[in-house]
């Protein structure tokens, strides 16, 4: 159990003061010209020797990530790129760090981008968070003015300029390239790649896009040192991550805990446990909208992270843990995500815009049972036609969570198949 | 998922012309200083949203009416055409006018579970709409239903205008619509009660902290 010396995010729920004073309080800010007088190379190896992994849902090393950037520039500038278009379903911690600790991710900024070589960076925020985004430009207004950002931040010898910019409801602008593309005054289309952001990026420019947390993680990291970090969680698999627990459990929360906790361990001690208790529980989505359906026995066994999740055919994403108990319609609740992709499919691929139409119609059709059973196998086949062929993981989102379904809770789509069928007999009997 | 109105309230026509006026042309200054020179286009979606909330401001109606459009083309200069799509690509810009009050439900998965249903329908008997995309026919509000809004553990959520309003039920939904109506609208956050994300009955972690806590000013400003 992670104790609260250990906590990265003090300020999570928002009970001190999230302005300058409050955040200097609680260590931020502290010694930020000493990090970077290290050099943009023993920070980017310190990242790399933390083992962070990427919070927005991939989980790729953060420190190589970063290590990507031109170390000359050829004439072009460099950019970093945060990405606050928190927008996955079950996912809202993001939200808690820009409107409680947003001091924390702008000296992530500054550090990541020294890091990096970029002069500028852009926090593109979802149009949805207005007060957040109040708060984060207030904070950065606070920055600027205190000398900690802008012309030789914090006393570094280093210029850096930080840009809030608000998107405008669109959840494709969550994929690294679209929100690129938005930024830049487009529709939120995903670029083909390669080439990569890092070579090719905003305004044709080297370009790093992070999530929110892995930048906001980052002082700290460079404070406490990778040992302390990488010493947190499981190997591969480390440091601490914050926790989104939605759906039916007596006392859903945000919680920022170590990688590798016991899902049950995490639903029983920070949420107050699933309504009616463990056996009452059918199943959960660990990690945002995208990732496959897990069923209780799976469950009651799994640990929180990158490695262990995708050895259930899951996935860690974004670590937002969507409960479902027994009374839950567990092919309605899958059927309203398919209506979100949809809704959210930017139209570009025709494997994603028809095939997630195609899909939402059919999963509506076996919320009914209106099918044949041989229709579930053509509803898989059909998913693994849209994965992978599309220029975006959007397409692979959408077909993920039927084909938890499927694979999980066939017995169940087949029973409302046939309760239908008898009910038609039955009508046509009368 | 969303159903485009059958029936919108009529709130009057399109407008013949629309210009910025000078509280929008203070704010676009400094929204363009953000870009690069050459790169002005990157700020059409903050001009998009100032030109809805001077409409607003002006009409009582946040949308974009086409001759914004028009006048962001042209401030950008960027071809109309450019602005069009952008503008009817994200679900945040209105095309036609809504409700003084716009009631953004969100019914997505984990707002379905903690019980968003409830609070439609709360809305529907409240306000007389029959749809998502209507507005009611005193003008007062139009209900939309919206896709994740990022708030999930304070689910179901509904947003007003700019503000989330948390841990909705049928009652605190029609309590919040009542509120609306005498124009009070309560501050944003949990109806229930609860300290943000924290979990009902208060945080059970971050409680031995060693640093000298600064308490959160009154009013979250």
């Amino acid at each position: 159990m992670l104790s609260d010396k250990d906590r990265i995010f003090t300020n999570l729920y928002g009970l001190h003061d999230w302005r300058l004073p409050g955040a200097r309080a609680r260590g931020d800010w502290d010694g930020t010209a000493a990090i970077l007088a290290r050099g943009r190379d023993a920070i980017v190896e310190e990242i790399k020797a933390s083992g962070l992994r990427g919070r927005g849902g991939a989980g790729f090393p953060t420190g190589m990530k970063w290590s990507f950037m031109p170390k000359q520039s050829d004439g072009r500038p460099s950019y970093l790129v945060v990405n606050a278009d928190e927008s996955e379903p079950g996912t809202c911690k993001d939200r808690d760090i820009i409107r409680h600790d947003p001091h924390k991710l702008i000296e992530g900024c500054l550090i990541a981008s020294f890091a990096m070589g970029a002069h500028a960076a852009y926090i593109y925020i979802r149009g949805e968070f207005y007060n957040e985004a109040r708060h984060l430009q207030a904070a950065i207004d606070e920055a600027y003015e205190a000398g900690l950002i802008g012309r030789n931040a914090c006393g570094s010898g280093w210029d850096f300029d930080l840009y809030l910019h608000r998107g405008a409801g669109a959840y494709i602008c969550g994929e690294e390239t679209a929100l690129l593309e938005s930024l830049e005054g487009k529709k939120g289309m995903p670029r083909l790649k390669p080439p990569f952001p890092a070579a090719v990026g905003l305004y044709g420019c080297p370009t790093t896009v992070n999530n929110v947390e892995s930048i906001a993680v980052a002082p700290t990291i460079m404070r406490r040192g990778a040992a302390w970090f990488s010493a947190l969680g499981r190997p591969k698999n480390t440091g601490t991550k914050v926790f989104c627990i939605s759906g039916h459990v007596n006392k859903p929360c945000n919680v920022e805990e170590e990688l590798g906790i016991p899902l049950r361990e995490l639903i029983e001690r920070y949420a107050g446990g699933v309504r009616g208790g463990w056996d009452n529980l059918l199943a959960i989505i660990p990690g945002g909208s995208s990732v496959p359906v897990l069923p209780k026995d799976v469950c009651d066994t799994v640990l929180m992270d990158f490695d262990s999740l995708r050895e259930v055919r899951s996935g860690l994403g974004t670590a937002a843990v969507i409960v479902m108990d027994k009374s839950t319609d567990i092919i309605k609740a899958i059927a309203r995500l398919s209506h979100f992709y949809k809704h959210e499919s930017c139209g570009q691929c025709t494997p994603c815009r028809e095939g997630t139409g195609w899909m939402m119609r059919m999963m509506d059709r076996l919320v009914e049972g209106r099918a044949e059973v041989d229709e579930i196998d053509i509803l898989e086949q059909v998913t693994r036609q849209v994965e992978g062929h599309t220029i975006c993981a959007l397409g692979d989102a959408a077909a993920w969570p039927i084909q938890g379904l499927i694979r999980h809770f066939r017995p169940e789509i087949e029973a409302r198949i046939a309760a239908a069928r008898a009910r038609g007999l039955q009508m046509a009997a009368e | 998922m969303t159903e485009m109105a059958t029936k919108s309230h009529d709130h009057g026509h399109e407008p013949a012309i629309f210009a910025f006026d000078a509280e929008s042309e203070a704010k676009i200054g400094e929204i363009l200083k953000k870009y690069p020179e050459g790169r002005q286009a990157s700020a059409v979606l903050p001009l998009l949203d100032l030109a809805q909330r001077q409409m607003r401001r002006v009409s009582g109606s946040a949308w974009v009416p086409r001759v914004a459009m028009d006048a962001i083309a042209a401030r950008l200069k960027m071809p109309p055409i450019r602005v069009y799509e952008v503008a009817t690509f994200y679900f945040m810009f209105n095309t036609k006018p809504v409700g003084k009050w716009h009631l953004q439900v969100c019914t997505t998965t984990p707002c379905w579970l903690r019980g968003s249903d409830a609070v439609v329908e709360a809305c529907k008997r409240i306000t007389g709409i029959r749809h998502f995309g209507e507005t009611s026919e005193d003008g007062l509000f139009t209900m939309t239903e919206v896709e994740c809004l990022g708030a999930c553990v304070n689910a179901p959520i509904l947003q007003v205008n700019d503000d989330f309003y948390e841990d909705m039920d049928a009652a605190t939904t029609g309590k919040l619509l009542d509120a609306l109506k005498h124009d009070s609208p309560p501050p944003p956050g949990s109806m229930a009660g609860r300290q943000a994300s924290a979990p009902e009955g208060g945080a059970t972690t971050l409680t031995t902290l060693d640093f000298a806590p600064q308490p959160a000013p009154r009013g979250g400003e």
